[in-house]
C-alpha cells in the first residue's frame, strides 16, 4: 500500500516501471528500492531461512543486517533494501544460502 | 509521573498557566514545556518579547504572559508541538484553542470535530473557527478550534469527525492499494 | 588493476556528521572524497521529518529532511568535494588504503591523507520468539518505508521503546496513516523527551512502561503479539500477558556505534555502554588513538543529529588543519566544543556525559 497524502512529504516518485517479483509482474517506481517496491505490492516475506526454512523480511532497511537478501536477475545475495528496482528486474525469494555468480 | 506517563501533571500545568485575571483577559500562550532540554526557537518567533532571553539553551521558557497577545506564533515555532494559546472568553458558552497540527487531512473552518484532552479521551464536540496553513511544508499548521466554555485548559488535540479508526484512535494520512 | 585514488582527507559516512565533515574540511582547504554505501547524501536525516530542536543558530526548527537538503546541495556545489555514492567501504588495511564496492564499477581504493569515519550506528534487535517473522522491522526501516518510499509499513502497530526514537517513530506512523495500538518500554521510565510522549498521548496512543513484547506470531508475517508486565527484576509477571492484533512490531531498542573500520584501523576501543558499545578513545578534537583517523557522529557514540553535525565539522576541521595549519583553528574548536557542551548539558543528556566521562581521554 502506497501513502497518497502525507501532511509534511510530498513522494516525488521516479516513472512508473515493471518488475518481476517470482515471475509475477508488479508496478514499482524508478528510484525506489526493491524492499519498498515489493512492500508496496503486498510482499513482505522475501526469504525463507536456511534450516528451518522460516519466512524472512527485512529489518533494518540500511543495509547492515542481511536479512532481505535476494535474487537479482540470478544474482544471490542481493540487499533488497538497498537496491534500487530497474524495469524488468526479475527478483526472485533466495532459498538457501544462494550460490554466488564466479567470474563477474 | 511525567516521565512515566509523557501526560503533565495538575501541579506542573499550574506553573504554567496565567493568572485568573490574565485568562479572562484575552487569548494568551500556554507553555506544557517542562523539562531541560536544547532548545530555543519560541524565544526567537515571539514578536512580543513574552518569552524572555534564555541565559542557558537549556533552560525552560520564562513568560511573561502580561506582554503576551496570544498570537500563536510560538505555537508554530516550538519544536515540542508543546506549546497552545487559549482563549476562555470567547463568549458567554465557549473558548477557544489554538494547537499545532500536523496530520492530513487539515480540518477547515466550520467542520465539526471531536475534542481530545491530553491523554486523547473524547471531551466534547467542537467546531474550526481558522486554520493557519503554513507557507511550505516545513513549518506546522495551527488550528483554532471553538470548545465549550471551561475546556480551554483541557483540550489539546482535535480528531475530524468521521476519521475514526476504533475507539479512541488517531487519525493520519490516506493510503491507496497499489 | 584498479587505480588508486589519493585524497588529502576521505570521510566515510555522508549522514549528518559526514556530510559537516566533508564540509569543514574543503572549507579548511583540503580536497574531500566524501563515500556513502546509499545512492544519496544525507544518511538517517532523509528520514527525519519531525523538526529538530537545539539552539536557532544550530537548525532548531528546521526538520531533518530539510537540513538533509541543505547540506547536500552544498556539498554537491562544491568544487573540493568528490563524492562517491552506492559505495560500501568494506576494508581499511595497515597501508592507508581504503578498499570498497562500488555499485556497478566492483572494488574501488582511496588511499587518504586524513581519515573521518562518520560511519554512525546500527539497529538493535530484540530476543523473543517470532523475532524473525516479516513485520518486526527496526524504527529506523519502517521510517524509511514510510519517509522516503512512501509506502505504508503496516496498519496496526506495536511500538517497542519509548526513547526518542520510538516516540518520534510512532508520532510519524501515526502522520503516515498507520494506527499505534501501543507503545511499551521496559524500564521504568520513558526514556525519550516528555514532549514527545505528550504529542502521541494526546492522539489517544497509550505507553505502557515496565512492559515487554514476549512473542510474536503468525503465520508468513506478524499478526498478533503477546505483552507483559515486568517486575522490578525484569521478569515478566504471569498472569499479565495480553494478546494485540498488529500487523507491524516496531523495534527502538537501542542503537550500536557501526565501528568495523575503526577496529580495522588499530584504533583503541573501550566499551561504553551508555553511547551505546564500542567507541573509539578520542582526543579533545575527535582524533583515535590512531594519528590522521578521526571519529566523528553516531560512530563515535549514540548521541544525536544536532551533536553529530557539530563533531562532524569539528573532526574535518581538524584534518583540515592538519594539512595546512588554519590560523582560525583554535578558536574555531573552542566554539565547537562549547556548542557540544551545551547541547549536552541537560538533565537528558545525563548518560551520555556519563559514557564520556567513562572514556579515557574523553571529550567534553
Amino acid at each position: 500500500m502506497r501513502i497518497t497524502e502525507h501532511p509534511i512529504l510530498d513522494f516525488e516518485r521516479g516513472p512508473e516501471i515493471t518488475i518481476y517479483f517470482e515471475g509475477r509482474a508488479l508496478r514499482a517506481y524508478e528510484g525506489e528500492t526493491i524492499a519498498a517496491a515489493l512492500h508496496a505490492a503486498g510482499i513482505k516475506v522475501l526469504s525463507y531461512s536456511h534450516r528451518l526454512g522460516r519466512p524472512r523480511g527485512f529489518f533494518c532497511a540500511v543495509g547492515n543486517c542481511a536479512s532481505c537478501l535476494v535474487e537479482v536477475d540470478g544474482e544471490a545475495n542481493v540487499r533488497a533494501c538497498i537496491t534500487p528496482v530497474r524495469d524488468g528486474m526479475r527478483i526472485s525469494r533466495q532459498r538457501g544460502k544462494g550460490d554466488l555468480r564466479v567470474g563477474t | 509521573m511525567l516521565r512515566k506517563t509523557g501526560v503533565p501533571t495538575d501541579d506542573l500545568l499550574r506553573q504554567v498557566t496565567p493568572s485568573e485575571e490574565r485568562l479572562r483577559r484575552g487569548p494568551v500562550a500556554i507553555f506544557e514545556c517542562f523539562e531541560r532540554i536544547p532548545c530555543d526557537p519560541c524565544q526567537h518567533a515571539c514578536p512580543t518579547g513574552a518569552v524572555q532571553p534564555f541565559e542557558d539553551l537549556n533552560d525552560l521558557p520564562r513568560v511573561d504572559h502580561q506582554l503576551c497577545t496570544g498570537c500563536g506564533r510560538c505555537i508554530q515555532a516550538c519544536p515540542g508541538l508543546a506549546v497552545f494559546v487559549v482563549q476562555e472568553d470567547l463568549d458567554e458558552c465557549s473558548a477557544l484553542v489554538g494547537l499545532p497540527y500536523e496530520y492530513c487531512p487539515l480540518p477547515a473552518p466550520g467542520d465539526v470535530v471531536t475534542l481530545l484532552d491530553r491523554q486523547g479521551r473524547a471531551v466534547g464536540q467542537g467546531r474550526i473557527k481558522k486554520v493557519v496553513r503554513p507557507g511550505n511544508r516545513g513549518e506546522t499548521p495551527v488550528v483554532w478550534v471553538i470548545v465549550p466554555r471551561g475546556l480551554a485548559m483541557t483540550v489539546r488535540h482535535i480528531r475530524p469527525e468521521g476519521e475514526n479508526r476504533g475507539a479512541d484512535q488517531p487519525t493520519g494520512g490516506h493510503h491507496l492499494p497499489v | 588493476m584498479t587505480s588508486v585514488l589519493e585524497p588529502e582527507v576521505a570521510v566515510v559516512g555522508a549522514g549528518p556528521a559526514g556530510m559537516a565533515a566533508a564540509l569543514a574540511a574543503a572549507e579548511g582547504g583540503a580536497d574531500v572524497l566524501l563515500i556513502d554505501r546509499e545512492h544519496r547524501l544525507g544518511g538517517q536525516l532523509v528520514k527525519q521529518t519531525h523538526k529538530f530542536f537545539g539552539s536557532s543558530d544550530q537548525e532548531a526548527g528546521i526538520r531533518g529532511i530539510h537540513i538533509a537538503e541543505r547540506l547536500g546541495e552544498r556539498i554537491r556545489q562544491h568544487a573540493a568535494i568528490r563524492i562517491w555514492l552506492g559505495t560500501t567501504v568494506i576494508a581499511y588495511y595497515p597501508d592507508g588504503v581504503l578498499l570498497a564496492e562500488k555499485a556497478g564499477h566492483g572494488l574501488v581504493k582511496a588511499k587518504p591523507r586524513c581519515l573521518v569515519v562518520a560511519t554512525g550506528a546500527a539497529e538493535r534487535h530484540l530476543a523473543f520468539a517470532g523475532n524473525d517473522l516479516p513485520g518486526v522491522y527496526g524504527a529506523g526501516a519502517v521510517q524509511t518505508l514510510m519517509n522516503v518510499h512512501g509506502v505504508l509499513p503496516g496498519q496496526r502497530a506495536l511500538m517497542v521503546g519509548a526513547g526518542n526514537i520510538g516516540l518520534i517513530v510512532s508520532y510519524q506512523l501515526l502522520q503516515a496513516g498507520v494506527q499505534v495500538v501501543e507503545v511499551i518500554e521496559a524500564a521504568e521510565e520513558i526514556g525519550g523527551y516528555a514532549v514527545h510522549a505528550a504529542k502521541i498521548r494526546r492522539a489517544g496512543v497509550p505507553i505502557r512502561t515496565r512492559h515487554s513484547v514476549l512473542k510474536v506470531e503468525g503465520d508468513s508475517c506478524v499478526e498478533q503479539a503477546v505483552v507483559a508486565r515486568l517486575d522490578e527484576g525484569w521478569k515478566p509477571i504471569p498472569g499479565t500477558e495480553r494478546v494485540l492484533q498488529v500487523d507491524l512490531v516496531c523495534l527502538a531498542v537501542g542503537l550500536t556505534p557501526l565501528t568495523e573500520i575503526l577496529w580495522q584501523a588499530g584504533c583503541r576501543m573501550v566499551w561504553v555502554p551508555e553511547l551505546g558499545g564500542h567507541v573509539p578513545v578520542r582526543s579533545e578534537t575527535l582524533e583515535t588513538t590512531v594519528p590522521g583517523v578521526w571519529v566523528a557522529g553516531d560512530a563515535a557514540g549514540v548521541e544525536e543529529a544536532s551533536t553529530a553535525m557539530i563533531e562532524g565539522e569539528l573532526a574535518g576541521l581538524a584534518a583540515a588543519h592538519r594539512l595546512r595549519p588554519l590560523k582560525e583553528f583554535d578558536e574555531r574548536c573552542r566554539q565547537l566544543r562549547q556548542a557540544l557542551a551545551e547541547l549536552r548539558a541537560g538533565p537528558l543528556a545525563a548518560k551520555v556525559r556519563r559514557g564520556l566521562a567513562r572514556l579515557e581521554g574523553g571529550t567534553c
